[in-house]
């Protein structure tokens, strides 16, 4: 392993371990907010109870994303000098907006909810819950701005060896941005929604606070719906544009060798990508031109065709991602959204007009779902970026080319192996007190402070 | 408008030592001062809800280097990379320690993990900002070409010694006038202890950094030696409020001062030939340019709100409750 195997590890490991927390926090703090104000407008005691439940366990997801968040910040400029040196100029601008327009509301306006529930008005209160939350989705805009820019780099000039910015407009309206951000901001939904509901039929399992959780798990279950259809949406759109920008990452992703006209849609393959062929490939016929061109027989070029014409384009070179890990990756994440939608549909029918399932199955398999989003949007991610090697900012900028020169292999080895361990045990801390407060429940309020403590510190 | 930006990064550590260089004198002063559960748990809540928000300034002040000087960014933060390493991992333990104490079992673990979660940046920083004052050794494409130990010299060490002097007797003045009583008192005798010897480092460390005897610079100097000074003083006679504006004015001071030296490099090199300078570090005048209408913009709102933020929470806190 060399200083750029080990900085991929590095980065793969540590981002995709902050996208853990990142989609939950997104979702539950647009929950928590509505749960909110839903006490706020009725005065029902339930809604407070919900909010406060809920709202710790948001707040415990919420300590990771930050800390995990602050180590994203710095890695490019440690493990990825000479990327940083190249695009600094027009990748830095959206990241710093990020920390100037979101990281500061999100941080001030959670500090002011958490202990400002008898120094705030009730009004005041509940707007300082709505700000954090809009801060973490204006997080999200801006940081995946950044990564579409690397995905498809708009509005620079490359000048002095460097990517130099020539329309910040164009950066932060690029199609990539428009269509990644409701895609990533419904698979946030849905996550949130799925944990909601895994925890909810958990209480329902023990026979805990009934009424007060079948409240939570039908809206769960109703918002789990109506993001996995934005999901699906929003991923079409983006499969589409991909074609047109990235049509290698299309054609790994569907092990699609030669350009083909009305292609099928693989479901399962065995390829050899030696010889850049698939042994074995079961499709649904007409379903990729459908996919990446609205149309049954619209034409979709194939990897080997592309590697000879980036070959003419770049230079000699193998312009070809992992393909194995592409199509897998792009499969199994469309595979466990249709699941979780599965379960939200099953769900929503099972507990129609006050019904609740009878058969213990229907909850364990609830909360075995709140695994489901986590592991279709981790491997989105591992699709999104793995698809764009060799490229760093696709056309523009290798992989190889973005590490640090002056980082030796035993500093990276240290913090590669550093921050991995301190993960893992970070994450076991974690689910332990998620645990514990789950168990512990919405504790019996009386008095509309008695439960501060235990949200604060 | 590269100076312009030179000055709003300055700006932005300024605010961070300021606001956090408190948090990390109470994660240092846990230790000492919190005789029970109940004090200690009043001392993490007099930064409770305002310390991520200090963080943040960390956060854009490397986001706006990135965006403003991204050579900069790049040669500090893979040069200083172990040392970078063992911060971001004091900052995730620290981080975590705080929002986690007192939902866990065991709050004494998690102490100890904010104890030295405060305590390594708050030494580390010194030390980094010690070398980029000081130069150090970069070849012709601007990358770093040291080693560990090169950074860990005598002249750091003495920086890491002053800032964790300093963000101690910052945080000691700042805990007696956010708490009551015994607490109180136990602050005000930890800042009048700390005193003496603080001035001493923080002011060998400034004279030692030479900074180019800039008019600018000797009037940051004294500045500093006139609010520590001014801490002592007005903590002896009881007036906190008046002694936190002084260490304020240290702080804000120490950090104007060794900016000021550096000027107009951003990290000057053993070889003067390859130093990064506001010029040659630099992003192009049109991303300037709109990075200042943003922070023009921004950089008022969160003021404004930050400033309100310590408002809402302006009471002393009391005692073992
Ligand atoms: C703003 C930039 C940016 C953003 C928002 C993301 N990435 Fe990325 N990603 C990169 C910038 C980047 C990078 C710096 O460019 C890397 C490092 C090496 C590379 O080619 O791209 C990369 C690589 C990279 C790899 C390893 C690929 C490899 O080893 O070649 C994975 C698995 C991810 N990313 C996953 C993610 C996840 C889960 C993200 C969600 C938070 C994410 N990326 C957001
Ligand atoms: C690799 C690039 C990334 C960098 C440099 C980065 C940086 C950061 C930083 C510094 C924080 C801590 C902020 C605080 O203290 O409040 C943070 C948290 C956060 N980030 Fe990231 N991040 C990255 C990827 C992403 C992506 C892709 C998203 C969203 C789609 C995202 C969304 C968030 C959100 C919502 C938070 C709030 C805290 C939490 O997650 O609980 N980040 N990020
Ligand atoms: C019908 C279902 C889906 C389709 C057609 C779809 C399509 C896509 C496509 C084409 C990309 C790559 C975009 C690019 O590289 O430019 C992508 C990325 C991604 N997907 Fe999906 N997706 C689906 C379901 C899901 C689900 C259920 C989740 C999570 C809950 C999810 C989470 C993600 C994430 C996090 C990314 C990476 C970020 C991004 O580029 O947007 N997707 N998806």
């Amino acid at each position: 392993m060399d200083v750029l195997d080990l900085s991929r590890w590095q980065f793969g490991i540590t981002t995709v371990y902050h996208f853990l927390f990142v989609p939950l926090t997104i979702g539950l703090s647009i929950i928590v907010a509505g749960l909110q104000t839903a006490w706020h407008r009725t005065k029902k005691p339930e809604y407070l109870r919900l909010t406060r439940f809920w709202g710790r366990l948001f707040l415990i997801n919420f300590a990771m994303g930050v800390v995990t968040g602050i180590v994203q910040e710095f890695q490019f400029g440690m493990n990825w000098s000479d990327y940083s040196r190249f695009v600094g100029d027009v990748f830095g601008a959206p990241l710093a907006m990020e920390g100037l327009m979101a990281f500061f509301l999100e941080s001030t306006f959670l500090g002011l909810w958490i202990f400002g529930w008898d120094k705030l008005s009730p009004r005041l209160h509940l707007a300082t819950i709505w700000l954090a939350a809009i801060g973490t989705n204006i997080s999200a805009y801006f940081i995946l701005a950044a990564n579409s820019w690397m995905q498809h780099p708009v509005g620079y000039r490359v000048h002095n060896g460097r990517a130099e910015l020539t329309d910040i407009w164009a950066v932060l309206t690029n199609s990539t941005t428009l269509v990644t951000f409701p895609h990533v901001i419904f698979g946030a939904f849905l996550t949130a929604a799925a944990f909601v509901l895994g925890v909810s039929a958990w209480f329902l399992l023990k026979k805990r606070d009934i009424s007060l959780f079948r409240t939570s798990a039908r809206l769960a279950l109703a918002v789990a719906l109506a993001s996995a259809i934005g999901v699906s949406f929003s991923g079409h759109w983006q499969a589409q544009i991909m074609t047109e920008q990235q049509p290698m990452k299309m054609a790994a992703a569907e092990a699609l060798w030669e350009d083909e006209t009305s292609a099928g849609f693989s479901l399962f393959a065995v390829g050899d990508v030696e010889n850049g062929r698939n042994h074995i490939n079961l499709q649904i016929p007409h379903g990729l031109s459908l996919l990446s061109t609205n149309t049954l027989d619209g034409k979709v070029e194939g990897i080997n065709d592309i590697q000879a014409r980036y070959q003419a384009l770049y230079g000699p070179g193998d312009y070809r991602p992992v393909v194995g890990l592409a199509y897998w990756s792009f499969r199994l994440m469309i595979g466990f959204g249709a699941l979780s939608a599965l379960l939200a549909l099953a769900g929503l029918w099972l507990t129609r007009r006050g019904r609740l399932p009878a058969s213990r199955w229907a909850y364990r398999l609830a909360i075995a779902g709140i695994a489901l989003p986590f592991l279709a949007n981790s491997l989105g991610w591992i699709f999104t970026e793995m698809g764009r090697q060799p490229w760093t900012v696709f056309g523009l900028m290798r992989t190889a080319a973005a590490v640090s020169p002056g980082v030796d292999i035993p500093s990276v080895a240290i913090t590669l192996v550093g921050f991995t361990l301190v993960y893992a045990v970070l994450a076991v801390i974690e689910v332990r007190l998620l645990i514990k407060y789950i168990r512990l429940g919405p504790v019996e309020e009386n008095e509309p402070d008695a439960a501060v403590p235990a949200l604060s510190y | 408008m590269e100076n312009v930006w030179f000055v709003l990064i300055a700006v932005l550590w300024i605010g961070y030592f300021l606001l956090e260089g408190f948090d990390f004198g109470v994660g240092i002063l846990l230790p000492f001062l919190g005789r029970g559960e109940g004090e200690r748990r009043t001392i993490v809540k007099t930064i409770g809800p305002v310390w991520d928000g200090n963080e943040v300034w960390l956060l854009v002040a490397g986001g706006a280097t990135f965006a403003a000087f991204p050579e900069w960014y790049a040669t500090l933060f893979s040069g200083f990379y172990l040392p970078l390493f063992l911060i971001l991992l004091a900052l995730i333990a620290r981080g975590v320690a705080l929002e986690y104490r007192n939902k866990s079992d065991s709050p004494r673990g998690w102490d100890r993990a904010f104890f030295w979660g405060s305590l390594g940046p708050a030494f580390l920083w010194g030390v980094a900002f010690a070398n980029i004052v000081r130069g150090v050794p970069l070849d012709a494409d601007h990358e770093y070409t040291g080693t560990l130990f090169t950074l860990l010299n005598p002249f750091a060490l003495l920086g890491g010694l002053a800032t964790l002097l300093l963000f101690t007797l910052h945080g000691a003045v700042f805990l007696a006038l956010r708490t009551t009583g015994d607490l109180r008192q136990g602050a005000a005798r930890m800042a009048k202890s700390l005193a003496p010897v603080t001035i001493l480092v923080v002011m060998g460390f400034l004279l030692a950094s030479g900074g180019g005897g800039r008019p600018a610079w000797w009037a940051a100097v004294a500045l500093a030696a006139l609010g520590l000074i001014g801490a002592v003083a007005a903590t002896l006679r009881g007036r906190d409020g008046w002694a936190f504006v002084a260490s304020a004015l240290a702080v804000v001071a120490v950090v104007a001062a060794l900016f000021t030296g550096l000027w107009p490099n951003v990290l000057p090199a053993l070889d003067p030939a390859n130093s990064l300078t506001v010029t040659n570090a630099a992003s192009t005048p049109y991303t300037l340019t709109v990075m200042t209408w943003v922070a023009a913009i921004f950089t008022p709102l969160v003021l404004a709100y930050q400033a309100w933020t310590y408002w809402v929470f302006r009471r002393r806190l009391t005692g073992a409750t």
